[in-house]
């Protein structure tokens, strides 16, 4: 039932492309994409967790601002590009998280003045290699001199999950968003006398009686099959919102890290992603 | 948008980044409101540290409140006594004292940035990313 990726045209213009893919897709799917994120992944937690008490920090990207209530000794400001999901971060904390749409490549803060910043799941909707080592580059900007910055992306190489991406397969790729839609009733009503009719079939097929009669009926229940089997395609069509990735490569986010002047201090896998903790030198 | 949050955000213009007038931003025709919170006498000590103090007074000052002293506090501990009214001073300003509504503008470029529903938005024009 899963709807594909597929791959995106070629040598879109940038902005263009982060615009159509990445921002008006995610104030799009803005409130049930942040249903589905809620969990903190282990290793951002233990990065968060591990800085000194009270360092102060940005969360370039923070989507719900799932993030900014794990360590609570920590001052951190979370920007987002999507005004739908700095909304959602602003009511699910009560107003409690530092929260701004910004762009990740023109961020309001002073360079050298933060202690950290993480980029979780970002930095790979930028549309071509030179703007992620920008966005990497000016992240490290607003860090003092050893500060650092923890950045995750997205990996080619996942295999063992869902999707099954693996080297050699195209980076740059669409994935679908298939929204759920909020007015369920209709089809709830239909799914109801569906399976209603199901029961009354099985209890006459149990007695071995032949439904001669009801014929009129059935081709009337047809009609309303095919109607609705033409409103849930035309609705999927309607709800599947496709967001620009780049997968990255192994190796890949170290070498984009370097480019951007900063030292990579750690690195590792985890959950189909390549994260990377850079320094700023 | 809490008060403190003034001390950490600046205009978004590269060509502002050189000037000492992109920080801080002027706030204008804001609403503010006062919200209770816990008071966490380590963290305004630590933040304190942080701050830069001028700004402080600046941005204060756009919101009407001049009554504060020309140079940062100093020797705050938060175990000592005489440290807790000041302290509590400033949980008052920078933890709950949030703007609601308002503009933010830069100094330098004359930007305006606004702040709706307690969000700042910083987002460009495209002709000035």
């Amino acid at each position: 039932m899963s709807v594909p990726s597929i791959a995106i045209e070629k040598a879109l213009e940038p902005n263009f492309q982060e615009q159509e893919f990445v921002h008006s897709v995610y104030n799009d799917i803005a409130s049930h994409f942040s249903q589905t994120r809620y969990k903190p992944w282990p290793i951002v937690e233990d990065f968060l967790k591990t800085r000194p008490d009270y360092s102060i920090g940005l969360d370039v990207g923070c989507g719900n601002g799932k993030y900014l209530g794990v360590n609570e000794k920590l001052y951190m400001i979370g920007t987002d590009r999507s005004d739908g999901l700095i909304t959602c971060g602003h009511e699910i904390s009560k107003g409690q998280y530092n929260v701004g749409v910004a762009d990740g490549l023109n961020l309001p803060h002073e360079n050298g003045k933060f202690d950290f910043a993480i980029s979780i799941a970002v930095i790979h909707h930028f549309a071509n290699e030179d703007r992620r080592i920008e966005a990497i580059r000016h992240i490290l900007s607003k860090l003092r001199k050893g500060g650092e910055l923890l950045v995750y992306c997205w990996a080619l190489e996942q295999e063992n999950s869902r999707r099954g991406y693996k080297d050699g397969d195209e980076q740059d790729i669409l994935i679908p968003w298939v929204l759920q839609k909020k007015q369920e009733k209709k089809p709830k009503v239909k799914k109801q006398r569906k399976s209603k009719k199901t029961a009354i079939e099985n209890q006459l097929d149990s007695l071995d009686l032949k439904a001669t009669e009801p014929k009129a009926d059935e081709m009337e229940e047809t009609k309303i099959e095919e109607e609705k089997v033409q409103d849930e395609q035309k609705a999927k069509e309607e709800q599947t919102k496709y967001r620009y990735y780049h997968l990255y490569k192994k190796g890949e986010l170290h070498e984009n890290a370097i480019k951007a002047g900063g030292s990579v201090v750690r690195e590792g896998y985890e959950k189909d992603n390549w994260w990377c903790v850079i320094k700023n030198e | 948008m809490k008060f403190l949050t003034t001390n950490f955000v600046k205009c978004a213009i590269k060509t502002c980044d050189s000037s000492l007038e992109a920080f801080p931003l002027q706030y204008s025709e804001c609403e503010l409101v006062q919200e209770e919170q816990e008071f966490n006498p380590e963290f305004i000590c630590h933040m304190l540290d942080r701050l830069d103090w001028q700004a402080v007074i600046k941005v204060a000052k756009d919101l009407g409140n001049t009554s504060l002293p020309p140079n940062k506090p100093e020797d705050i501990d938060p175990i000592m006594e005489d440290s807790q009214a000041i302290l509590r001073d400033l949980h008052t300003l920078l933890v709950e004292t949030r703007i609601v509504e308002g503009k933010m503008i830069c100094r330098n470029c004359e930007h305006i940035y606004y702040i709706k529903n307690s969000i700042p938005n910083f987002l460009l024009p495209p002709h000035l990313c």
